[in-house]
């Protein structure tokens, strides 16, 4: 215990390697660091989604409000959307792949230490690109799915389109990026012993989330220079005008946009399906359905795309078809629910702050598979499709699901990854706040929108019944927003307690939990050996009780990779390539070169860096 | 402690909450003018009975499993001191049944889900009444080739026939919805869409655009009247009359105001974007056709109600009223304004 007080000792803990300082954190190739990283940069941006939304309810909050302006309004659902799904909750994901990847299988880092720091700051720089747009008063606001021919030159001739498309295009980059890396560190570094069918489930999910992007960005990256040579060069993919078709991008970004989808929910799937069985004390009901679900969704999620069309009038035989496989997939999504419940069926149940977030997961996502059910009849959904019933239904999958399960991970790993364990009261406080205020401000959007309120539209008349809703659904807001006034007063509350949280506060089932709370830079000192599913629960039983706190031992002799600066300059090429593009009027092709170049002497360098 | 007194307390929300759900349910065209859940017509029907069928399903299966979770919340609260619980891995059997089970549910709705969607897609017989419908940032332009008629914002059908929309756009994609009758459609500029319904209820109902479209997407209304066959004939034979206008014509006589604003119409550049000929529209134009603007209900695809104030307000300051719009703000004075509101008033 005496050793443990001496290891917060800053220059104790530089000695023992740990390096310190801004320099540091600018050239970390160390997994959990970017983790940490990715974490706040992508709370940041969804706090910021956060406040986006409010204005949105403030100004739907009574019928022709002037609160804000109708471009104003377009920007802000244009962004709330993109924020949320790409700045918020696929790097909330990626912190978590990030930091629990490795430690779950039992490995010292990702395969690419390097491109994993690419991957972060070409985010990072993707992030605040795309938010630039609101200083050049040209914010995106063609909705985040930018339907052509909306998107021409002809009919969105300021930047705003500019920016969606090339943002995206960056994000697209740090995400394949990213994907490749997980995705050879699940194959090749898992400890030995441990089987695919031995991995931790949330180390499945985020296995199959690597394959779904890894298949489905090309799509959208496609997607988007077709439209980049439509605004900049003249071609005509999405014109109608010069006989190019609008269904076509529609087409192109569903057969992205529906995986993603998926992208943004296996994550929490993963996520609770850790910490329902610690909470449980018993292990996941259901392993191997668990997994085959989780493969055959993704590989269904490729079948299902144009369900979100089915107002374009494809025909009756795409219709069928569409509408079949959408019934298809929710049935691998129903065996989850239910295994989750059989889960806790039977068990000691803790209810401590990760175990509520998960409860309230599978609880709001019930909702949300049900209302995706709904819409997966062609000729009701013709009623429900752009309507507020779809804006519930997303909402409940990806707040009441994604959110809750990503805050079940970040009450659940928080010791691990800061070594202090956020209070519980205000844990419980900020569950209840958030449940409640969650389904006030969208469950009677299921209402309003079957009453004939449809999306995107920045303001109702009087004398249509939305007012009453509508008014209750932006008072549901404020609570959220008191809810996360509370998460923000925790983080900071708990940052000033001393780092003493134990390596195993929660009686963990995978192999995180056997190493020091943060773990040392090197996490393991010696790889384990594994023999079972839920290694550390099977090494506890070996040991016939708990496993002693793991001493920090010193590394010596543990080769780790060196930091570097060229991911984070190859990621300001990057940029600067698509920068370049944005402004070729005024810089034209010889701008676009020297940021090649960059980009160019920023892989170089990074390929030619000595080994160390 | 605190579970036992939420559980006390969560069954006066469950009451709560099972009140706002009825009385949001709760519905009739005066309260809920757009709503999907009244239909009025035979496409509307089959997408509310296939509601209905999905509704009554998700109901079932959401008593049932959030019963189930909420049980399961409560039975197996852990208790200090408790010993570890039975460490199950699975169970064969019921994994079968809990995915053969959900798997015939949605067989159920798959069923008539199928038969809807060749219903829906039916083309209607040669009795149908043909309206075309065509999409423009920020309005809708409805033609009758059976009659030879254009008007705009306001479709007038009879009760009791079919209808056949035949749709695109101008410019980018839009949506066409009518709930009370029919559904939503997409219209586009490279291709037709169609829907169908007959109105079996007569009426005056609201419908909104259902695709962004633009800064204004939020105020592209249209409004459907259904009426008496003999009503609708009616109003058919006097849309014949209105065709395009020599100058001068049918000025009330001794009409200061109105010859006024029939000269700013033309002078101001009214009549660039703006036609008056219900019979022989031309076709690409830029603005509503105004054949019978004196009649509608609504100005501006349903912004404002069609009072002389309101009609003055919009001429002189559209901008102001629906930023983005096309139409231009000219400096149209108080007095002309006045003007040009008694030459269009009387354009009925």
């Amino acid at each position: 215990m005496a050793t443990r007080v001496l290891d917060q000792h800053p220059a104790h803990a530089a000695a023992h390697g740990e390096k310190t300082g801004l320099w540091s954190w600018v050239t970390t190739v160390d997994h959990k660091r970017i983790g940490i990283l990715y974490g706040a940069t992508a709370f940041f941006f969804f706090l910021l989604g956060g406040v986006e939304a409010l204005l949105l309810r403030i100004q739907l909050g009574s019928p022709e409000s002037t609160f804000l302006s109708p471009d104003t309004y377009n920007q802000l659902f244009t962004m709330h959307g993109t924020t949320m799904i790409f700045l918020a909750i696929m790097p909330l994901s990626a912190m978590f792949f990030n930091y629990l990847i490795p430690l779950q299988i039992g490995a010292r880092d990702v395969a690419f230490p390097r491109l994993n720091a690419f991957s972060y700051w070409v985010f990072l720089l993707g992030g605040l690109f795309l938010n630039s747009s609101f200083l050049f008063g040209a914010a995106p606001d063609q909705g985040w799915f930018g339907y052509a021919n909306l998107t021409s030159k002809q009919y969105s001739p300021g930047l705003n389109v500019d920016f969606w498309m090339l943002g995206l295009q960056i994000l697209g980059i740090a995400s394949l990026a990213a994907a490749v890396n997980f995705f050879v560190t699940v194959l090749n570094m898992r400890a030995p012993g441990m089987t695919l069918m031995r991995m931790p489930m949330f180390v499945w999910m985020s296995f199959i989330t690597q394959v779904l992007l890894l298949l489905a960005f090309p799509v959208i990256t496609v997607a988007l220079i077709l439209l980049m040579y439509d605004r900049f060069f003249g071609s005509n993919f999405f014109v109608p005008s010069g006989g190019g078709d609008p269904l076509l991008w529609q087409h192109l970004f569903w057969i992205f946009g529906h995986p993603e989808v998926y992208i943004l929910i296996l994550p929490a799937f993963g996520i609770v399906s850790e910490v329902l069985p610690v909470f449980s004390r018993k292990p996941l009901f259901g392993y191997a359905a668990m997994v085959f679900s989780g493969v055959f969704i993704a590989f269904l999620g490729f079948g299902v795309w144009s369900h979100h069309m089915f107002s374009t009038g494809m025909g009756p035989l795409a219709d069928t078809f569409f509408a079949l496989t959408t019934m298809l997939i929710a049935i691998p999504t129903g065996v989850k629910i239910f295994n989750w419940i059989g889960t806790m069926w039977g068990g000691s149940l803790q209810y401590r702050t990760p175990m509520l977030f998960a409860i309230g997961f599978i609880a709001m996502f019930i909702i949300g598979g049900l209302s995706g059910v709904m819409h997966s009849s062609p000729p009701a959904d013709l009623q429900q499709t752009d309507t507020y019933f779809v804006v519930a239904h997303f909402h409940y999958v990806l707040f009441g699901g994604s959110i809750f399960g990503l805050t079940a991970g970040a009450y659940y790993w928080w010791p691990k990854m800061f070594g202090r364990l956020l209070d519980e009261r205000l844990g419980k406080l900020h569950f209840w706040l958030m449940l409640i205020g969650f389904n006030l401000t969208f469950f009677p959007m299921h209402f309003v929108g079957l009453h004939g309120m449809p999306r995107r539209v920045y303001t109702y008349p009087e004398g249509l019944g939305f007012d009453l809703m509508n008014q209750i659904e932006t008072a549901g807001s404020f609570v959220l927003t008191v809810a996360f006034l509370v998460f923000l007063y925790n983080i900071f509350k708990t940052s000033r307690q001393p780092r003493n949280a134990p390596a195993d506060p929660w009686n963990g089932a995978t192999l995180e939990w056997s190493i020091p709370s943060p773990p040392p830079e090197f996490n393991f000192a010696e790889i384990p050996t594994v023999h079972g599913r839920d290694a550390l629960w099977e090494m506890k039983r070996q040991r016939g009780g708990q496993l002693p706190e793991p001493i920090r031992a010193s590394g010596a002799g543990i080769h780790m990779p060196n930091p570097s600066y060229w991911p984070l300059v190859t990621a300001v090429g990057v940029l600067a390539v698509f920068v370049s593009l944005m402004v070729i009027g005024h810089t034209g092709v010889l701008g676009v070169a020297a940021a090649i170049a960059l980009l160019f002497v920023g892989v170089y360098m990074w390929a030619y860096e000595p080994a160390g | 402690m605190l579970l036992r007194t939420v559980a006390r307390r969560s069954s006066r929300w469950i009451t709560a909450l099972g009140l706002l759900v009825v009385t949001l349910a709760a519905c009739s065209t005066d309260q809920y003018p757009q709503t999907t859940l009244l239909p009025r017509g035979d496409f509307a029907k089959i997408a509310d009975d296939l509601l209905d069928t999905t509704v009554r399903w998700a109901l079932l299966v959401f008593v049932l499993v959030e019963g189930v979770l909420l049980y399961a919340v409560f039975r197996f609260r852990g208790k200090p001191g408790d010993a570890e619980p039975h460490q199950t891995h699975g169970n064969t059997t019921v994994e079968v049944i809990w995915t053969v089970i959900p798997a015939l549910i949605l067989a159920a709705i798959a069923v008539p889900t199928v038969r809807a969607i060749f219903q829906t897609n039916a083309t209607p017989g040669k009795d149908a009444l043909t309206i075309e419908v065509v999409g423009h940032q920020w309005w809708w332009e409805f033609r009758y080739p059976e009659f030879n008629i254009t008007t705009a914002n306001e479709m007038h059908v009879p009760v009791g026939r079919m209808v056949s929309l035949r749709m695109g756009s101008n410019d980018v994609i839009h949506s066409f919805w009518v709930p009370q009758f029919a559904a939503k459609r997409d219209v586009f500029a490279n291709r037709e869409t169609r829907m169908w319904f007959t109105a079996q209820a007569e009426g005056d109902y609201p419908g909104q655009c259902a695709e962004f479209c633009g800064i204004q997407h939020g105020r592209m209304a249209h409004r459907i009247k259904a009426q008496k066959p003999e009503e609708f004939q009616a109003w058919v034979a006097h849309m014949q009359t209105l065709g395009p206008k020599p100058p001068g014509a049918a000025a009330p006589a001794g009409d200061q105001q109105y010859a006024l604003g029939e000269k700013l119409f033309t002078g101001k550049g009214c009549i660039a974007c703006h036609s008056f000929a219900a019979v022989n529209a031309p076709k690409g134009m830029v603005g509503p056709n105004l054949a019978n603007i004196g009649s509608r209900s609504y100005l501006a695809a349903g912004t404002l109600k069609n009072t002389d104030e309101n009609l003055a307000r919009w001429i002189r300051d559209p901008q102001g009223i629906k930023k983005g719009v096309l139409m231009p703000n000219l400096g149209v004075t108080e007095a002309e304004a006045q003007a040009l509101v008694a030459y269009l008033r009387a354009q009925k």
